[in-house]
């Protein structure tokens, strides 16, 4: 096996198991850097709980994960995100009574400790880096808005904005377009294209015609395991990703 | 998720709350209150620095502790001991068999004065520790608790398990604690009379001027990111901590602020009341102090100082008339005020009383915004 420093991220042999059930099972996955990856595969093939074994969420079992060469698995979630990786959940994980700036400047990487936050300022550099992800999700007309009045879409979009403020070299985000409308998966997808300029994205989808627009390589998982990986026109000749997920 | 309007999410703006605390505390009470009601008063403003605490670590950080009573009482009890050695001078207790310890020690045969005792000998030492232990014990408390995510109900019957803990420990250690009788007979201070007049007058001011340091304190942490992050993470745990907080270390810090207020509260009693009883530590001040918050408001640190009076005179009022019925009393109100008032006496003012000044000013360009713009003109006062 070629040594995990080449890539951003190297999985290795993971397994974990609830109450003997396991969820994830000798599961080996690799990014490169810069890499848009997403992954399918029908209910319950591990998708969310792979993403929470990255992010600490979840303890693996057994096996390793590598990010930059650093074992992941007995970190701390908060040491995980400064090394650099950022989780966005399935339902949109913002502070509803907080308006829109304050929740991307509660992100905003500085601060992090108790004494940290006493003392933060909000400066020029913050409100301008705030200003700028905004643009970029197309918030910065709402930034005095109260982020529990936003709609759906503009709600995972503040949620892709607070992890975008902490510029993380490992992005993963667990079906940011679930629950949209059409124009706003469009919207979402070109989103998700310029952030994935300068660095790697994991994204869980189920929406094929999604998957189509963004490009890149797709990982199908299935009962805790990978069943395929290649680009999706190859998938969907698959036999066995038709068998278990696409159907025929 | 809970949706709060503006006004009760911790940027209560102006100083004008401020400024009418201080004159009721300041200016009106000791005008028109004799001094027994004075020093009564003072006694419940003590109550107010715990209440004060729980609006922050309860109200802003859903920690809910039903054991702010240990810290009252760390603070109270580190001061009763300093005052106490004061009071057993050799020549005062040549009567016992060994002079120049506490009576109660005495009366349990102990010959010497005990270890943790001894460094209570100097005022500088116990002002240290009445400051310090309680967050201390705080300190410790949060790291066991938080470190190992118990939080909610667990973390509320936790604490109050120590509360009573710590009251059997005194009641049963009697000869190094003074027992269930509490640490009383206290007289003197370096030498100056602790129960005369201007004394009393000088501990209600002095009680009073650190009841709103520490509103103040209270207003300067929930003003700045870290307020903001403790309340993100009362309603969004996950999501904080995802953000790259170690929630933890924030909630310890807010534990810990809670008690040391507590603790300020604590040794205050004890200044102007002259004794410290393990009555004021237990389980029933312990709810108490959390009643007196949510009457109060457990989202305004001004409302916990109301809330601290109004319900402790009512106490006064009611309990030496029908003593039976007060805990049921106190009962009753508490679970009205969570069923129709859950934000307490504090709602209502922000619902009415800012109305009524606004009248009263003559400012007819300051209607009552309708509630769904509440949050947008509070959010923008009030920071830094």
């Amino acid at each position: 096996m070629s040594s995990n420093t080449d890539f951003l991220l190297a999985i290795e042999d993971l397994t974990v198991s609830f109450d003997g059930f396991k969820a994830i099972e000798g599961l080996s996955f690799y990014m490169d850097k810069n890499e848009l990856r997403v992954v399918i595969g029908p209910n319950g093939a591990g998708k969310t709980t792979l993403l929470d074994l990255i992010c600490g969420k979840t303890r693996a079992t057994e096996g390793s994960i590598k990010f930059k060469g650093k074992e992941l698995t007995r970190m701390s979630e908060h040491r995980i995100v400064w090394e650099g990786v950022g989780r966005k959940f399935q339902n949109p994980s913002i502070y509803e009574g907080l308006t829109v700036f304050d929740n991307l400047e509660a992100s905003y990487p500085r601060g992090r400790g108790v004494f940290g936050a006493l003392a933060f300022k909000r400066d020029e550099e913050v409100v301008e880096r705030i200003r700028q992800v905004a643009r970029e999700i197309q918030l910065d007309d709402k930034l005095e808005q109260e982020a529990g009045l936003l709609s759906h879409g503009q709600k995972q979009w503040l949620e892709i904005g607070m992890l975008l403020i902490q510029d993380p070299e490992l992005l993963l985000l667990d079906e940011p377009v679930a629950g949209m409308s059409l124009s706003e998966r469009l919207e979402t997808a070109q989103l998700l294209k310029t952030i994935a300029k300068g660095r790697s994205v994991v994204v869980i989808e189920h929406d094929m015609a999604f998957v189509k627009s963004l490009g890149g390589k797709v990982t199908v998982l299935h009962q805790g395991k990978i069943l395929a990986e290649g680009a999706m026109e190859a998938l969907q000749q698959d036999r066995r990703v038709i068998d278990v997920y696409l159907g025929h | 998720m809970i949706k709060l309007p503006g006004f009760l999410r911790g940027r209560h703006g102006g100083p004008l709350g401020i400024l009418i605390l201080a004159a009721v505390l300041l200016v009106a009470m000791p005008a028109l209150l004799d001094l027994y009601r004075l020093n009564l008063a003072g006694r419940y403003l003590t109550y107010a620095f715990v209440a004060v605490g729980l609006v922050l670590c309860w109200g802003y950080g859903g920690i809910l502790s039903l054991g702010q009573g240990i810290f009252f009482g760390v603070g109270g009890y580190a001061m009763a001991m300093f005052l106490k050695l004061e009071a057993s001078d050799p020549e005062s207790t040549r009567i016992q068999t060994t002079p120049g310890i506490p009576d109660f020690m005495d009366w349990n045969r102990i010959t010497e004065l005990p270890w943790f005792w001894v460094p209570f000998e100097s005022l500088a030492f116990t002002l240290v520790a009445v400051l310090v232990l309680p967050a201390a014990f705080a300190f410790v408390i949060g790291y066991a608790m938080f470190k190992r995510r118990v939080s909610g109900v667990y973390f509320a019957i936790i604490t109050q398990a120590l509360a009573v803990v710590l009251t059997i420990l005194i009641v049963g250690q009697q000869g190094y604690t003074g027992g269930i009788n509490g640490i009383t007979d206290l007289r003197t201070l370096k030498g100056w009379d602790i129960r005369d007049e201007s004394a009393q007058y000088l501990f209600y001011y002095l009680n009073a001027v650190l009841l709103i340091g520490c509103v103040l304190l209270g207003r300067w942490v929930l003003n700045g990111k870290y307020g903001r992050i403790l309340t993100a993470l009362r309603d969004r745990e996950d999501r904080v901590r995802f953000s790259g907080y170690d929630v933890a270390d924030f909630k310890i810090f807010i534990f810990c602020l809670a008690a040391f207020m507590s603790g300020i509260g604590g040794a205050m009693f004890t200044l102007q009341v002259g004794f410290m009883s393990p009555s004021f530590v237990g389980i029933v001040p312990s709810i108490e102090f959390v009643i007196f918050a949510a009457v109060g408001g457990r989202l305004s640190l001004l409302g916990g100082v109301y809330g601290a009076l109004l319900v402790s005179y009512a106490k006064t009022l009611f309990a030496e008339a029908y003593p039976q019925l007060w805990q049921v009393m106190i009962g009753t109100v508490f679970i009205l005020v969570v069923l129709v008032l859950p934000y307490g006496l504090a709602s209502v003012y922000q619902r009415y009383g800012k109305r009524v000044l606004s009248r009263l000013k003559g400012s007819r360009r300051a209607p009552p915004p309708p509630p769904s713009s509440l949050p947008q003109d509070s959010a923008t006062e009030g920071r830094r």
